[in-house]
């Protein structure tokens, strides 16, 4: 009985794509752009107030972060620029050396927190989104490949993933980075740092993507357009790219959405453990690294503005993909 | 067997065979995963879908193979396709066995071997446009000079299944089911294919959109000289389609006739229960007289005839010895019975 | 067999009277049931047929108010022995369902629990539709499955639904659906996933033991042939409306609405010997969709009799020969 009101609704979508018989070859670029307004994905994004302010909020972070050497008011990683008179001046207060104005303060060195903020947010945001594509990747080719051959392959690829969930990922994260760190020749570790953050966490992120992937792999295999490209003689790799990927990147969107958040917030964790991105160049987890060590001795802003930051950044993209999870479930509608 | 139904093909008055069918038979392994198999004692156990099964098709024709659940006609198909491999016996394509030849020469086999597959829905790549999916055929065996010459035979095939030119730049959720089913037929015909094989392709449309998917595919086989396997289980398809009949029942072929004999005098007695279960539209208050029972588990299935259990002609040899297909009058029949069971 | 018309809600087992079901959605509001009614007598088998998008089923729920939300009535009465059945409260209603409805649904999985024998499934609803002991129960347990035909009935009592056969299951259905002692069963395509010869079976089951008993029949399917061997009277839905209703041997045969005369010329008909295959005839186009029906009469884009009022207006339901029709060819075209 429960497909009824689906089976309605299906009938009514039907519809409204023949009821556009009469469209010319071409549509017009307003009449796409019409149709995309109306489509079920932004309808529902229109129709969620969180979702917008979300969106708001993310764009404005990554906007800043990509143009942080525009916007920002100094060049905090500047040796030459800094006055390290100008230390732990508060919020909205002039420094003492050079009687320049800072919005959050600076800290310890002298360096404008809103800069480093912007920056450390720039370098955050590109491990993550690194790691991510990165972990999307290997996750979508071994999980398209285990959904698709089956057999041992499959059963060897998900075992390895079973394996590795059954570490936490931060601790995976954690081996691989020390692993990574033994083998760089130390003159290169600050260099390679960034590198090595994303391979260790795009690499303890790729299990999830895997699994989802060989799911939906497993089903569009067996459906007949993938038989219809088999009889044409298709290669595997072929059928796997053109045919079955278009169809499970859906989901991968949603996980990427999620999973940037907690790449984000892995990140972070490292680097505030003192094992990520060096205090050269700080990403969001090395600031809060540094604030928390003044947040007893009355220095609050140090820590609390990167720490908002990093709060609203990873909200505002789990947000975005609880979202997207929902617009692309259509059970959920 | 393949002696007799040679045979057979020349005794009908049907032109050559462009389809050989030769003792086909398919096993599958449906045991449990080995270790549960350890564990839990059990033994292997094999699932015959298909055993010995041979019949030709002549060019232009319509072979329609009947059956139930668990007959063994989704198989058949694919093995004809070349999707599967057959465990014994063979396919041959106007001579060619699509599962020996070389790649060079199973592409140009491919070409002329094209489906239509039975869930209009699931068939059509939902992430591609129409005019992709229709040209994937032509791109894939080098068919057109360019992209301009595969448009206009994009244009050309939509027509032909009675679809519009600016259906190409749509995605397939914006049709309903019978369209579909069209440009399924459309994508089948891409490669100027000379045998199409039709998997169930209405049974999951509307009858009044059935009707026009099936005159539609009856126009296409006059126009171009298609030859049809079509496999079914509905029986007043099979009447308004087929020249040929093969019933099928766990996996063996009970009878094949023409269509006219067929349904004017069935010989084995599951045609018969076949013909008399089905529905008549002019049926009204009928009382149907059933053999009883169910088709049994294809793991498992009785031994000698399949149908012995349900048939009310059984004797003691059905229950032990299988029986051999052989003429009586019009039809091939397998049957220990079947001399007494005209009408 | 029973009068088609004028039947009042009083005598009839079941009255459907202007029976609207509404989906709203954000492309607006869904109507897959506009304005059904029919009758059906005690005794008497009902088929109600129709394409995908029909509303056939959404009908049936809707009369059992099963709907899914958001799905609602939006008008209309439904009656059952005279006593008006959608407007009861929850704990009426469940008593009406399985007491004097009974179901049968496609999937045998929505009718039973497949954690519970077969056996105390039966029992528990014998008990709680007809009071009976305990003991009582199980005795018409064991009958219920008797009467179905299910070999061995005394050991499969303790049978889970998994352990039967998909005809057999459906037989089980069945039983479940008969054993509160219905007035009405509603049977939504209850053969459409078996065999050939199991649909003939059970469908012959149904048949006998409703007659036997007097239970009225409400039996929703596509497939016409099942509609002209089981039904006593047909109603044709088309676009959530009811086309056409009457004796089933009349409207088979002599249909007056142009949509059942097109849908019997376009299903082939299977018959012994016959050698010539006249072409089936074909309705242009399909059921609109529930976003974009016709103005009007429902059918008029896809008919071949399509007049000016037909496009403005609905037809009302008028008496044809022995059936009740809505279309204007059979109706008084009213000035304007």
């Amino acid at each position: 009985m429960s497909k009824i009101a689906t089976k309605a609704t299906d009938v009514a979508d039907g519809v409204a794509g023949t009821s556009m018989d009469t469209v010319e070859l071409t549509p017009g670029i307003a009449a796409r752009l019409g149709s995309i307004w109306s489509s079920d994905i932004v309808w529902s994004f229109r129709h969620s107030p969180v979702t917008i302010v979300a969106a708001l909020v993310f764009t404005s972070l990554l906007l800043a972060a990509v143009f942080a050497p525009w916007i920002s008011p100094y060049t905090p990683f500047d040796p030459a620029s800094l006055n390290l008179m100008d230390g732990f001046t508060p919020p909205m207060s002039t420094g003492m050396g050079s009687g320049a104005m800072y919005w959050l303060g600076t800290d310890d060195q002298g360096r404008d927190v809103f800069s480093t903020i912007l920056y450390g947010m720039r370098l955050s945001l590109f491990i993550g989104i690194a790691a991510v594509a990165f972990a999307a990747v290997v996750g979508v080719t071994l999980g398209l490949i285990a959904g698709y051959t089956g057999g041992w392959v499959d059963a060897l690829i998900m075992r390895i993933a079973d394996i590795q969930l059954t570490f936490p990922s931060i601790m995976v994260a954690l081996l691989i980075f020390g692993i990574a760190r033994g083998l760089t020749p130390p003159e290169l570790r600050d260099q390679m740092a960034i590198w090595v953050l994303i391979l260790s966490i795009g690499l303890s992120e790729w299990v999830q993507f895997a699994r989802t992937v060989r799911g939906s792999a497993m089903v569009e295999v067996k459906k007949d357009y993938v038989q219809a490209a088999r009889l044409l003689g298709r290669k595997p790799h072929h059928i796997l790219r053109k045919h079955i990927l278009p169809n499970v990147l859906g989901p991968v969107s949603v996980i990427a959405t999620i999973y940037l958040a907690l790449a984000i917030i892995t990140e972070a964790t490292l680097s505030f453990l003192g094992v990520g991105a060096p205090p050269t160049s700080p990403s969001l987890g090395t600031l809060i690294s540094i604030g928390q060590d003044y947040l007893f001795s009355g220095e609050w802003w140090i820590l609390l503005f990167p720490s908002l930051t990093l709060l609203a950044l990873a909200l505002s993209v789990n947000l975005l993909g609880d979202w997207l999870r929902d617009a692309l479930n259509p059970k959920l509608q | 067997m393949s002696a007799v139904v040679s045979e057979f093909a020349s005794s009908t008055e049907a032109g050559q065979a462009l389809v050989e069918v030769r003792a086909l038979t398919r096993r599958f392994d449906v045991s449990s995963p080995w270790l549960n198999r350890v564990l839990q004692r059990e033994p292997r156990r094999i699932l015959t879908a298909v055993d010995d099964v041979s019949f030709d098709i002549a060019r232009g024709s319509t072979y329609a193979l009947v059956g139930e659940s668990g007959s063994g006609k989704s198989t058949i198909a694919k093995m004809v396709l070349g999707l599967l491999a057959p465990s014994a016996g063979q396919v041959l394509i106007d001579g060619s066995d699509l599962s020996r030849a070389d790649a060079a020469a199973n592409a140009n086999v491919r070409r002329r071997v094209q489906m239509i597959f039975q869930d209009p829905h699931a068939s059509l790549n939902p992430r591609w446009r129409v005019g992709d999916i229709i040209s994937e055929p032509i791109e894939a065996f080098g068919l057109a000079a360019n992209s301009g010459e595969r448009a206009d035979r994009v244009v050309e095939l939509l027509a032909q299944v009675g679809l519009s030119a600016a259906d190409a730049t749509k995605f397939p959720h914006q049709f309903s089911g019978g369209q579909k089913q069209r440009i399924g037929i459309a994508r089948a015909l891409a490669s100027n294919p000379e045998f199409i094989v039709c998997d169930e392709p209405t049974s999951a449309l509307d009858v009044s959109v059935q009707a026009q998917v099936l005159n539609l595919m009856r126009d296409l086989q006059a126009e171009l000289g298609l030859t049809y396997l079509f496999i079914t289980h509905d029986l007043s398809v099979v009447q308004y389609m087929a020249d040929e009949v093969g019933v099928l029942y766990l996996g063996r072929l009970v009878e094949t006739a023409s269509r006219e004999a067929l349904f004017a005098s069935p010989r084995h007695p599951y045609t018969r229960m076949l013909l008399e279960a089905a529905p008549r539209l002019d049926g009204f208050g009928r009382e149907h007289v059933i053999d009883g029972g169910e088709i049994p588990d294809p793991i498992n299935p009785p031994a000698g005839c399949h149908y012995h259990p349900r048939c009310p002609l059984a004797n003691a040899r059905c229950q032990s010895e299988i029986p051999l297909v052989r003429d009586v009058q019009w039809s091939r029949v397998a049957c220990h019975e079947a001399e007494h069971t005209g009408l | 067999m029973t009068a088609h018309t004028g039947a009042t809600p009083a005598q009839s087992l079941l009255s459907v009277r202007d029976l609207i079901v509404e989906i709203p959605t954000r492309r607006g509001v869904l109507r897959p049931v506009d304005g059904v009614s029919f009758e059906i007598q005690a005794g008497e088998i009902l088929g109600v047929v129709g394409e995908s998008g029909a509303g056939k089923s959404i009908t049936g729920a809707a009369i059992i108010r099963l709907l899914e939300r958001p799905a609602r009535i939006a008008g209309g009465s439904v009656h059952l022995a005279g006593r008006r059945i959608d407007t009861l409260d929850s704990d009426s209603l469940r008593r009406v369902r399985g007491g004097q409805i009974g179901t049968v649904f496609q999937d045998p999985s929505t009718s039973l629990d497949p954690l519970q024998r077969i056996g105390d499934q039966l029992a528990e609803t014998a008990r709680l539709h007809l009071g009976v002991s305990r003991s009582n129960a199980r005795e018409r347990a064991l009958q219920a499955l008797i009467d179905v035909g299910i070999p061995g009935a005394a050991e499969r009592l303790d049978a889970y639904p998994h352990e039967f056969s998909g005809g057999m299951r459906q037989r089980v259905v069945i039983a479940l659906a008969l054993i509160g002692e219905p007035d009405l069963v509603i049977a939504d395509e209850p053969t459409t996933a078996l065999d050939v010869s199991v649909q003939a079976q059970v469908l012959g089951l149904l048949k006998n033991l409703c007659r036997e008993r007097g239970t009225g029949v409400m039996l929703i399917t596509h497939d016409m042939g099942v509609i002209a061997e089981t039904t006593d009277r047909v109603a044709v839905l088309y676009a959530g409306r009811v086309a056409e209703v009457g004796p089933t041997p009349a409207v088979l045969t002599d249909a007056a609405h142009p949509y059942t005369r097109g849908l019997m010329a376009s299903t082939p008909n299977p018959i012994p010997g016959d050698k010539h295959q006249r072409r089936l005839q074909q309705i242009p186009g399909s059921m609109p969709g529930l976003l974009s029906v016709p103005t009007g009469c429902a059918f008029h884009p896809r008919c071949e009799h399509t007049m000016a009022i037909c496009s403005q207006r609905r037809p009302p339901s008028v008496p044809v020969r022995s059936s009740d029709v809505g279309c204007w060819l059979h109706s008084e075209v009213p000035e304007t």
